[in-house]
């Protein structure tokens, strides 16, 4: 571990790259997330967005939101776009028509951006070794053209593609282990975080800034509107997740993983892990499940939870 | 009263924004607003990380200001503040 | 024309891949397809080489391509790729966003017909269907051509007044691999030609005047959403641009004939005066045509041809100009538009004609789809097809389709 070392003291001083004024929902998750992942930058910056809410609501023309370069291109190639960005500064500079030592490139997109229609640029761009962080804003589903059901839908959520209905209980299928995936890319840096706790999500991004090479962090970004919960409660979604270890936080540098926070708490003392119907009766897009007929579907996500969690213990005390 | 929008002509090419989003005021989105009661603030400045407008502001005096031009109500600082220094009020 | 530089042997695509070397852009994105495959390859020799410093991306996808193309435009850097056919097709949605983010990108275009069934050889369904989305479009007759415009696309594409992505074309297998001697500049002519690539000043959010450039120093936003109350304006911008390219590439094929001899324009007349019946075309068909139009002239016969150059901005005025005095005219069109009353050129010449009082016949031959041949006797054909129309005094058939079997 190298580069300067974060403290919420100084951070909070520090001034916003994403400005006030947007109009992402109150409460979204996804706006925490980008004001955090903006806040841990640490010099010149260019951000390239997916389609997405967060694209859409924080650059409705004339106005924007971004305080550093932004460039919105398409739902399903931000990583390709972000890939032309960096080759561009690095042909620039070998040039000598560069004016920075050197630019980090963020690339933002969202569940759908990344586990399904822009998944191909995603794993192009990191093949060919590109130095951009992704970051994958997870509200696990399609918001912004109405809570459709994407890869990174969890089993048994109701959208409106994969509704609860009376013979199907919502999304039947898992999802996607894209963070996993993404190791499988041996880039040197992966991470998962959580909105609830911004610390550990600013010191990995920082991270994620400066390995040399593909970076991507799966950041859960709790949605009220799609998720159906008060918006108040977003930071509690976003903590219960990982105390439910429904989200763990972990960071595999190199292909080492390591579980972080929270995360590296429950795994000493497992006491502490929550059980997931904490989590899930708090959201509506789960509240089918809550009926005596379903109950055996909340008892089999546990399980699901269970294994993918035990699994993870494995690979960290493995590597 | 419609405002002029300018034509053609008089905005940048290639659809660059050129208005900051802060001249956009999301405050009028609130229903409940919350408010800071500065004696039981310890500076620990989780709700300014929380907060998804950057209303919550950290001033040179260290303490915490709401912008109230930006904040939409969502209430997120109300539930996560470890003290119970915000509390929220109907507008 | 006694200027200096080589002339080489070299095949439509090689011709295309050793401008672009002169030319070295920043950065080129690029994924295979037939005919275009030759252009690739001896770039990433180049480049492998050290030849040049171009960043060469070897994409996953031609969508990836035109996307990287973009995020390398829009922090300065010259950008280039080349695509053919399903390539092109694939790129469909990026290519708008290259135009309406005002993106002076480059691309070579390998003419070759879409699926399906799956057709590697030449027609102009690929680019003509990417007429409307805001490209700059040049047709090539020959390798030449295909050099010449490698070269003068990129001054037309970041002119000021322009600002939007070229794509020049030039006809697969017929151009891409046939050798022909091209006469090509010295490198340092290229480069000075085309000079460091400038930026505009628009106007950001922090309400200053900047560079028109992703910029850490003077941010600005690029791609936001648009809705109905800016939208048009945005899209009335482009028809702006557009139009004064019109100027821009006569400026610069006329600058570009100071340096080499070889001077272009919007379009090429060719034996025009005094014709009482042409055709009208593009592509190396062209070349062929020319041949056939000698033979007639020598026979007395009164015929001519006009090759158009530019298809986007389409030369309207300059097109009736050449042919104010023609009594027919035969548009050939080397692609379909399904439903229409006829080819894409034949829609734009016959449209050109309505406000003029003197209307000419006009009739339409749709040839060579998928690569069919089209011999100098099938050219032949048509122009005594065109007489026979203007003894009759009028066009009977409007879409006739050449070396058909029917
Ligand atoms: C090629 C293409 N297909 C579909 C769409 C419509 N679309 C826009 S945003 C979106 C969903 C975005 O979902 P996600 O990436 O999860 O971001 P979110 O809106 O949830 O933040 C879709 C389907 C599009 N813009 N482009
Ligand atoms: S729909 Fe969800 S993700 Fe989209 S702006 Fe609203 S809260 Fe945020
Ligand atoms: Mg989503």
């Amino acid at each position: 571990m190298s580069g300067e070392k974060l403290s919420l003291k100084d951070l909070a001083r520090k001034r916003d790259l994403l400005a006030p004024g947007h109009r992402l929902c109150a409460g979204c998750g996804a706006a925490i997330v980008a004001r955090l992942v903006m806040k841990a930058t640490r010099g010149p910056t260019i951000v390239a967005c997916a389609t997405g809410c967060l694209e859409v609501a924080t650059t409705i023309f004339p106005y924007t939101a971004w305080r550093v370069p932004w460039i919105h291109s398409a739902f399903e190639n931000v990583a390709s776009t972000a890939s032309g960005i960096e080759a561009g500064l690095k042909a620039l500079k070998r040039a000598g028509k560069l004016k920075y030592d050197h630019v980090d490139v963020i690339a933002f997109g969202g569940d759908g951006a990344t586990y399904d229609i822009g998944f191909q640029a995603i794993s192009g761009a990191f093949e060919r070794g590109h130095d951009i962080l992704y970051v994958l804003y997870d509200n696990e589903a399609y918001m912004n053209t109405g809570i459709q059901r994407s890869g990174g839908t969890p089993k048994y959520a109701s959208t409106t593609t994969s509704p609860a209905g009376k013979v199907i209980p919502g999304k039947l299928e898992l999802k996607k282990p894209i963070s996993h995936i993404m190791v499988a890319h041996r880039i040197p840096y992966v991470a998962t975080a959580s909105p609830a706790y911004p610390l550990d999500l600013m010191r990995k991004v920082r991270r994620g800034l400066e390995v040399e090479g593909p970076a991507f962090i799966h950041i859960l970004a709790p949605c009220p509107r799609g998720w159906r919960f008060d918006p108040r409660y977003t930071i509690e979604m976003a903590r219960l997740a990982v105390q439910t270890c429904v989200f763990p936080l972990w960071e595999a540098e190199n292909g080492k993983y390591k579980l972080t926070g929270v995360s590296r708490s429950i795994a000493r003392n497992p006491k502490m892990k929550k059980p997931v119907e904490e989590y899930l009766k708090r959201q509506g897009r789960f509240r089918h499940l809550f009926t005596p007929e379903n109950r055996h579907l909340v008892d089999e996500i546990q399980k699901i939870v269970d294994e993918e969690w035990n699994w993870l213990l494995k690979m960290c005390q493995l590597s | 009263m419609t405002e002029r929008l300018p034509g053609w002509r008089d905005i940048p090419i290639g659809g660059v924004a050129f208005k900051p989003s802060e001249e956009y005021k999301t405050g009028d989105w609130r229903v409940f607003r919350p408010v800071l009661n500065k004696e039981k603030c310890n500076r620990c400045y989780l709700c300014h990380f929380y907060c998804p407008e950057g209303a919550i502001k950290v001033l040179d005096t260290g303490d915490i200001e709401i912008d109230y031009d930006y904040c939409k109500g969502c209430l997120i600082c109300v539930n996560e503040c470890p003290r119970g220094a915000l509390e929220s009020v109907q507008e | 024309m006694g200027m200096r530089g080589k002339v080489l042997g070299l095949t439509g695509d090689e011709a295309v891949a050793y401008a672009i070397k002169q030319v070295e852009p920043d950065v080129v994105a690029a994924y295979p397809i037939t005919p275009q495959t030759i252009i690739v390859e001896r770039i990433s020799e180049y480049v492998a080489n050290g030849e040049i410093k171009t960043e060469y991306i070897a994409v996953e996808s031609e969508h990836s391509a035109m996307s990287a193309c973009i995020g390398a435009a829009a922090v300065g850097a010259r950008a280039f790729t080349a695509t053919a056919s399903a390539g092109l097709a694939f790129m469909w949605e990026t290519l708008y966003i290259a135009a309406s983010c005002r993106l002076p990108i480059v691309m070579a275009i390998v003419n070759r017909a879409l699926s399906a069934p799956i057709n590697i050889h030449c027609d102009h369904s690929d680019s003509m269907g990417a007429r409307d989305s805001g490209w700059i479009q040049i047709y090539c007759e020959n390798s030449q051509e295909a050099y010449d415009a490698a070269i003068q696309a990129w001054k037309i594409a970041e002119h000021p007044d322009v600002l939007l992505p070229v794509m020049f074309c030039l006809d697969g297998f017929v151009l891409s691999h046939t050798l022909e001697n091209v006469h090509t500049l010295p490198d340092e002519d290229v480069k000075e030609f085309i000079g460091e690539r400038k930026f505009v000043k628009v106007r950001s959010h922090e309400g200053r005047e900047v560079p028109f450039v992703l910029d850490p120093e003077n941010p600005i936003t690029i791609g936001p959403l648009d809705l109905y109350d800016f939208y048009f304006e945005h899209k009335r911008q482009q028809v702006e641009a557009m139009k004064n390219a019109k100027k821009v590439i006569v400026d610069v094929g006329r600058e570009y004939g100071k340096i080499s001899g070889r001077e272009y324009g919007l379009l090429e007349p060719y034996k025009l005066e005094s014709a009482e019946v042409a055709i009208v075309g593009l592509g190396s068909t062209m070349g062929t045509a020319k041949v056939v139009v000698d033979k007639l002239r020598e026979k007395g016969r009164k015929v001519g041809l006009l090759k158009i150059r530019a298809f986007r901005p389409f030369p309207y005025e300059e097109v009736i100009k050449e042919l104010e005095h023609v009594e027919v005219i035969g548009v050939l069109d080397r692609s379909l538009s399904f439903g229409a009353q006829g080819g894409p050129l034949f829609l734009e010449i016959r449209s050109a004609f309505y406000d003029f009082e003197r209307r000419p016949l006009i009739s339409n031959y749709v040839y060579g789809l998928g690569g069919r041949d089209m011999p100098p006797d099938l050219i032949m054909q048509i122009f005594d097809d065109l007489e026979k129309i203007k003894e009759k005094g009028r066009v009977d058939v409007l879409l006739k389709f050449i070396g058909l079997r029917e």
